[in-house]
């Protein structure tokens, strides 16, 4: 094990080294670009024995990562917004097809207007396709995430693709100390992958992706559902053995001072590391307020959010995105599974910064109880 | 004569229509291939007919993704293969003519010019018939389809057939022909050269379609016959960048033989027939024919 300074990029690019992805389509854009730079350079360097494709656009990254995946080898792209929206129709060819890769997703904003920076719009876009989605706080969790999202895909009770959602920027671009295993217990950890249910093989002809008609398209899709609930039970256990080898745990959330909290901030990714020091400045104020940290959001963990918040009295759910019409994505699934009184605030969008004073407004709007359900955060009156 | 071995690649039974000239395509590509072969599909008639879960009429493995990227979702199988040393496997990719010339043709391009060890093959029925003949960028001037279709203030398709193979060659890749499933020898022996070329192959197939084209069902090789003895359809092919032509038909037969059987033109006036005629006149004269 050594530690080393990097950006979030640079921890997604040393997991992908250490899982051995054989194949590994990837096209650049802003901010991920760097994790394409580096495996393209671990290929070069024969750090990693992959092919890497140097394919003509997204569209085509997906595509070639599940025909890859379809041979039954280990499989590793990444991209950021407008590339996840192009790559959205294959997302759930890959999904349907039950083709287990990992892809990391530099979280940032769609256009128009065009913007490069952070909000989380892109891969709640692609909530529905059937992907696993877990979202990272920090550079050390996009890496360990980045290892256990194989393991957890590759789980014959799933067989679904995941997804590692890192805020751009924030995190892509920002350094901060990691500790990157060693290969021998990554390879304990993670063996390599075998398909069992469906490959490319002409000793052992079968057909994949084939035409389902109405007699057989419902199965196939309730199959998915089963298999998502599925990953619930493999998310936790999956962590639980990361933990164990490279003590380091994790799970499908993280409560913080949640247990005799009256208010609870809800939030995804590297937001929650805003709120954990507000949370203790507020409780020094004597305030009993917590935060649940969502990191599995598809599927979406309605226990452990349950048993996170049983105490409190009211929620508050801190969106970068926005369901147009509704309010954030995870506020309203926050709303249709969580019974306690929730409250969304949207926030961030853009890469808009969202303060320790944008924080402290949510919580005093939250206990004061926001005049609307839905609230935007730092809104500019003109 | 090439051999034409006898075992179907592609079981009979699928669901293509009497007649259909794409069924006839794959099977003598498959047979020219051998077992050792991983075939992926464009969304099409192909494959809607191939593959109803649970059936399957591919005896050699089979995977479809979507409609535009067959290019792509090949060179993911390709290159997983070659890094398992597997390296003796035919990759062939199946597009038809929307599915290569239209929305597919950036995956196909990105495919060729990574110089994947493939091969890909474009069954040419020169409109969308999966869905109904919509004309494609492969449709024929003056072919009257359900997008471009005739009336009191159109003709049909107003302008000529992209030219693909050509978009093909100037990728620089080591192989690209022309073939027709009339003339299955010439074609056999394209798809094996394809599949024997170290990098990307490129194959450009006319089929002709009973349905779409509007000619009876027992006619199929017959208009793939006339397509090719009329200069309609040019077989040849580029090794190397040496442009060759692989068949000359003795004599030149008039277009209009052609285009006559086939409901499609049935409207075109003789003005039109002979517009036609020149660009066919003036693809030969370019190609050497």
């Amino acid at each position: 094990m050594i530690r080393e300074v990097m950006t979030a990029n640079k921890a997604v690019a040393e997991a992908a080294r250490l899982a051995k992805p054989q194949v590994i389509p990837v096209y650049p854009i802003t901010p991920q670009t760097t994790i394409s730079e580096y495996l393209a350079q671990y290929v070069a360097d024969e750090k990693i024995d992959a092919k890497y494709v140097k394919v003509e656009s997204e569209h085509s990254a997906i595509s070639a990562a599940v025909g890859a995946s379809a041979t039954g080898v280990r499989v590793f792209t990444a991209t950021s917004s407008q590339g996840l929206m192009l790559m959205h129709e294959i997302l759930f060819a890959a999904a349907g097809m039950r083709t287990p890769f990992v892809l990391a997703d530099a979280n940032r904003a769609i256009s128009a207007p065009l913007n490069i920076w952070n909000d989380q719009q892109d891969s709640i876009a692609q909530r529905d396709a059937g992907w696993l989605q877990i979202y990272v706080e920090n550079a050390q969790e996009a890496l360990d995430t980045t290892l256990m999202a194989y393991k957890i895909s590759e789980n014959p009770k799933v067989l679904l693709p995941s997804m590692v959602c890192l805020d751009g920027f924030i995190l892509t671009h920002t350094v901060e100390p990691v500790e990157i295993p060693d290969q021998e217990p990554v390879d304990e950890f993670l063996p390599p992958y075998k398909a069992e249910h469906a490959f490319l093989d002409p000793k052992n002809p079968m057909s994949i992706g084939n035409l389902a008609d109405p007699d057989y398209y419902l199965e196939a899709r309730h199959d998915m559902q089963v298999a998502m609930e599925n990953s619930i039970e493999v998310i936790q256990q999956t962590c639980d053995e990361f933990a164990e080898i490279f003590g380091r745990k994790y799970g499908l959330v993280e409560p913080y001072k949640t247990e005799d909290a009256e208010i609870i901030f809800v939030a995804m990714g590297s937001l929650c590391s805003t709120i954990r020091v507000i949370v203790d400045q507020l409780r020094e104020k004597g305030e009993k307020v917590g935060l649940l940290k969502i990191r599995a959001y598809r599927p979406f963990p309605v226990e452990a959010i349950d048993e996170a918040v049983k105490n409190c009295d009211k929620l508050a759910v801190i969106d970068k995105n926005v369901t147009f019409g509704i309010g954030g994505a995870l506020y309203t699934d926050i709303k249709a599974k969580i019974h306690k009184d929730a409250y969304g605030f949207i926030a961030g969008l853009g890469g808009r910064d969202i303060t320790p004073e944008a924080i402290f407004e949510v919580y005093e709007k939250t206990k004061n109880v926001p005049e609307k359900e839905v609230t935007w955060i730092g809104l500019k009156e003109d | 004569m090439v051999d034409i071995p006898d075992k179907n690649l592609l079981a009979p039974g699928h669901r293509g229509c009497a007649g259909c000239g794409a069924s006839i395509a794959v099977k003598l590509a498959l047979n020219a291939l051998g077992e050792n072969t991983v075939a992926i599909s464009a969304t099409g008639c192909l494959e809607v007919m191939t593959t109803p879960y649970p059936e399957t009429a591919w005896e050699v493995p089979f995977i479809h993704v979507a409609f535009e990227n067959s290019g792509a979702v090949a060179s993911g199988v390709e290159s997983a293969l070659r890094i398992q040393g597997k390296d003796d496997v035919n990759v062939v990719a199946f597009g038809g003519d929307g599915g290569t010339v239209d929305i597919g043709l950036q995956s196909l391009s990105g495919a060729m010019e990574r110089g994947h060890n493939m091969t890909y093959i474009c069954y040419d029925n020169e409109a969308y018939m999966n869905t109904g003949i919509q004309r494609s960028g492969a449709t024929p001037f003056g072919a009257t389809t359900t997008t471009s279709p005739m009336g009191s203030a159109s003709f049909g398709e107003d302008k000529p057939k992209k030219n693909m193979p050509m978009i093909m060659a100037a990728h620089g890749i080591p192989y690209v022909a022309t073939a027709s499933i009339a003339y299955p020898e010439d074609f056999v022996k394209k798809v094996k050269k394809a599949a024997e070329t170290k990098g990307a192959a490129y194959i450009h197939l006319q089929q002709p379609c009973t349905t779409g084209w509007g000619f009876s069902s027992d006619r199929t090789i017959e208009m793939g016959r006339l397509a090719v003895e009329t200069g309609s359809w040019i077989l040849y092919e580029i090794e190397n960048g040496k442009f060759d032509i692989t068949y000359r038909p003795e004599e030149r037969k008039p277009v209009k033989e052609y285009l006559a059987p086939q409901k499609r033109f049935r409207h075109l006036s003789d003005e039109l027939i002979e517009k036609i005629q020149k660009y066919v006149d003036a693809e030969c004269a370019e190609l050497g024919l």
